[in-house]
């Protein structure tokens, strides 16, 4: 959290006036949905699902290096589509529009040891809705690591740099451990929930399905090719989990963006809440290709304030946010890849030591509301 | 086996990218050809996968075409014959007012479109017996189950009274000229735009033996109402089949709070809507059927609140369960469906 406020200068009128904007945004795109957009979806599909099958077809030759190179780059593209512009997406609802099961936010499961129904409780539900908030957003270092000078600091977060880095590593695990809130559920009296067992559960077959298919059965199909095959499947999610990882810190670690106080969001109006995930969210920027690998997350903003649309739309949305971002005088904040990825690096290693507690907090809008 | 390779999809999944029409996938259908009929109508033909069980003469079948993105599941009625020898089916359908599915079909549809469809069903149909003499009585697109009865099966003793504003709103008009000209059918051709509408009470100057007729009726309900009320007045309502494209809505009531708690979708919806449009309309996956509360493909548990059934006004109170028709059901207070 900056000492300063960068949102201070706003009125209340001019928030709600703000939000009225973004509403009219968003409005844009539903009205405009149409057969190109859900043919845009079908089309990565098919394409996710063609370069998966011949990448492990290529696999099963993988004893042959040049056999391993090509089929672990296809295995990696095709984990990372399929969990960032396919499998994100979809179960966030934003293709459930075209009311076809086979592409829909209840029916969807993805490649990834967190089933999508707990993932879509944990991501959907808490971290969209209490974006950056401290205690209530668990995505603020995912409750192992401290990414703000107003989070309470302790011995623990000296390990914070490799805590992270084995994150990054095992970043689907993470994930699952953390959307069954494991270091809460964990405590003697919590694990023998019978709710928390039958979650744990569920992540258990997810688990061993996922490690069957990677670590056992594909291998075993490359007959010869054992343990190359096995290396591929092992370096594909590994590269997954790094890239996936490090496109998630770039949408809410760098510096510049804002974390907000729990009473801060007490009462809190729909452009208020816009203002947070506006003032919460960082992208990073690059080509076209860069922004389908991430799955349109480099539009972290647009997509915080509007998840549910079509993310093929985020690219044109942008520019129209872009646009109220100058208007407001808020600070945009984006960058390459790897300046960004740096960024939240550095923040990761800075608070792993204790900070002076900062002055200034967030302006308490309630206060502001009662004034006005 | 395989299912433990593709996990977390299925091997279907990548079938379907090559094969959507193989035997054991979900059925579907290709659209092969769009023919003109009428200005404001077209005869579909459609290549139904491999697990397409065929028809009987009269029935409809389900089909689901995505518009503008959208999934739409509509009921058309069989055109073909039976037994049309390459396999494939036709749907006559006529573009209505505001119809999103039926304009699409006559005016946008293109060939090679994949659709989705569900197994022919309707009772609609002749019986195993041949009856001695035959009434068709129909109205505007009515007129598309019997075509399908018309060129399935021949009767020594074919009558047929159908209704359209003009002649060249007569869909499929050259083809029953054919069949009269060769002595197979009597026809009778009521010019609403000029004529204005068929008045029931004329059918005994038109067809004086109609009561010796087993009948098979389809058009608007106002059509159809008369012809039952007529038929029940004479004590021959045995003789009388009718085909409805849409449910008569009666009753509507004060809608409420809908919740579609699987989805976690909360909208305000009124008391003449049915539920399925409303779930629909809020992108809830919504199952959905004839759309006219007969094939119960919109079965929906109702965990909480009450509904009402939009044809009869009757309220159902959620109990465990209980299962709705949300095509014909609407709101009648707060309530809670499983979707």
């Amino acid at each position: 959290m900056t000492a300063i406020d960068p949102t201070a200068h706003l009125t209340t009128e001019q928030i709600e006036e703000l939000g009225r904007e973004l509403d009219a945004i968003r409005d844009e795109v539903i009205a405009s949905r149409g057969e190109k957009d859900a043919a845009y979806i079908r089309k990565v599909i098919s394409a996710q699902r063609k370069l998966e099958l011949v990448s492990r077809g290529v696999l099963l030759f993988s004893i042959f290096p040049p056999a391993w190179l090509l089929g672990t780059a296809g295995l990696s593209v095709a984990k990372i589509m399929d969990n960032m512009e396919i499998g994100h997406n979809i179960m966030h609802g934003q293709w459930d529009w075209m009311r076809d099961p086979k592409i829909h936010s209840t029916t969807w499961e993805w490649d990834h040891v967190s089933p999508s129904e707990q993932w879509k409780h944990s991501h959907n539900e808490l971290h969209h809705t209490y974006t950056n908030v401290i205690g209530k957003d668990n995505d603020l270092g995912y409750g192992i690591m401290r990414v703000d000078e107003d989070q309470k600091w302790h011995p623990f977060h000296l390990g914070q740099p490799l805590w992270n880095l084995i994150n990054a590593c095992f970043f689907e695990y993470g994930i699952a451990a953390y959307d069954l809130e494991l270091g809460k559920n964990l405590h003697k009296r919590r694990r023998k929930n019978p709710e928390f067992r039958a979650r744990a559960k569920a992540v258990g077959r997810k688990i061993r399905k996922q490690v069957l298919k990677d670590y056992v059965i594909h291998p075993l199909l490359s007959g010869p090719s054992f343990l190359t095959t096995l290396a591929a499947t092992f370096t594909a999610n590994l590269v997954r989990n790094i890239w996936t990882h490090s496109v998630i810190m770039c949408g809410h670690f760098p510096e510049g963006v804002q974390v907000f106080e729990r009473r801060s969001i007490k009462g809190e109006t729909r452009g208020q809440w816009y203002l947070r995930q506006m003032m919460g969210s960082a992208n990073i920027s690059g080509s076209k290709a860069m922004h389908f690998m991430t799955g349109n997350l480099s539009h972290q903003i647009e997509h915080h304030l509007f998840p549910d649309l079509p993310s093929n739309r985020y690219a044109e949305v942008a520019v129209k946010v872009r646009a109220l971002f100058e208007k407001y005088e808020l600070e945009y904040v984006t960058g390459p890849l790897p300046k960004q990825v740096f960024s939240a690096w550095r923040k990761v290693f800075r608070l792993s030591l204790p900070n002076k507690k900062p002055k200034v907090k967030t302006p308490d809008r309630e206060q502001e509301l009662v004034a006005a | 086996m395989l299912e433990m390779v593709t996990t977390p999809l299925l091997p279907s999944d990548y079938l379907d990218l090559v094969s959507p029409l193989r035997a054991g996938a979900d059925l579907r259908g290709r659209i092969e050809a769009v023919h003109p009929e009428t200005g404001d109508a077209a005869t579909v033909v459609i290549r139904p996968g491999r697990g397409w069980r065929g028809h009987t003469a009269g029935q409809y079948v389900r089909i689901g075409v995505d518009v503008d993105g959208v999934r739409l599941w509509r009921a058309y009625s069989i055109t073909s014959p039976t037994n049309r020898q390459d396999g494939r089916v036709t749907i006559t359908v006529k573009a209505v007012l505001d119809g999103k599915v039926s304009n699409h079909l006559v005016r946008r549809a293109k060939p090679g479109t994949l659709i989705q469809l569900d197994q022919a069903t309707g009772d609609f149909v002749l019986p195993q017996a041949k009856p001695a003499k035959v009434l068709y009585l129909t109205a505007g697109s009515g007129i598309t189950p019997v075509m399908g009865m018309l060129r399935d099966i021949e009767f020594d003793d074919v009558v047929m009274i159908h209704c359209a504003p003009q002649p060249q709103d007569v869909i499929f008009r050259n083809e029953l000229h054919d069949l009269v000209a060769d002595k197979k059918l009597r026809l009778t051709e009521v010019h609403t735009a000029t004529d204005g509408m068929l008045d029931i009470a004329r059918l005994d100057e038109l067809v004086p033996d109609w009561a010796e007729r087993e009948t098979w009726a389809c058009g608007p309900a106002g059509l159809l109402d008369a012809a039952e009320e007529h038929w029940s007045e004479h004590g021959v309502q045995e003789r009388l089949h009718t085909e409805r494209f849409r449910p008569g809505i009666v009753v509507a009531g004060d809608g409420g709070e809908v919740t579609f708690s699987a989805t976690g979708k909360t909208v305000d919806a009124d008391g003449a809507t049915p539920l399925l449009d409303i779930g629909e309309e809020a992108g809830v996956l919504m199952p959905s059927g004839c759309r006219m509360g007969i094939c119960f493909g919109c079965v929906t548990p109702l965990k909480a609140g009450a509904v009402r059934d939009l044809r009869t006004g009757e309220i159902t109170e959620a109990e465990p369960g209980v299962l709705i028709q949300t095509c014909v059901s609407a709101a009648a207070g707060p309530c809670d469906i499983e979707r």
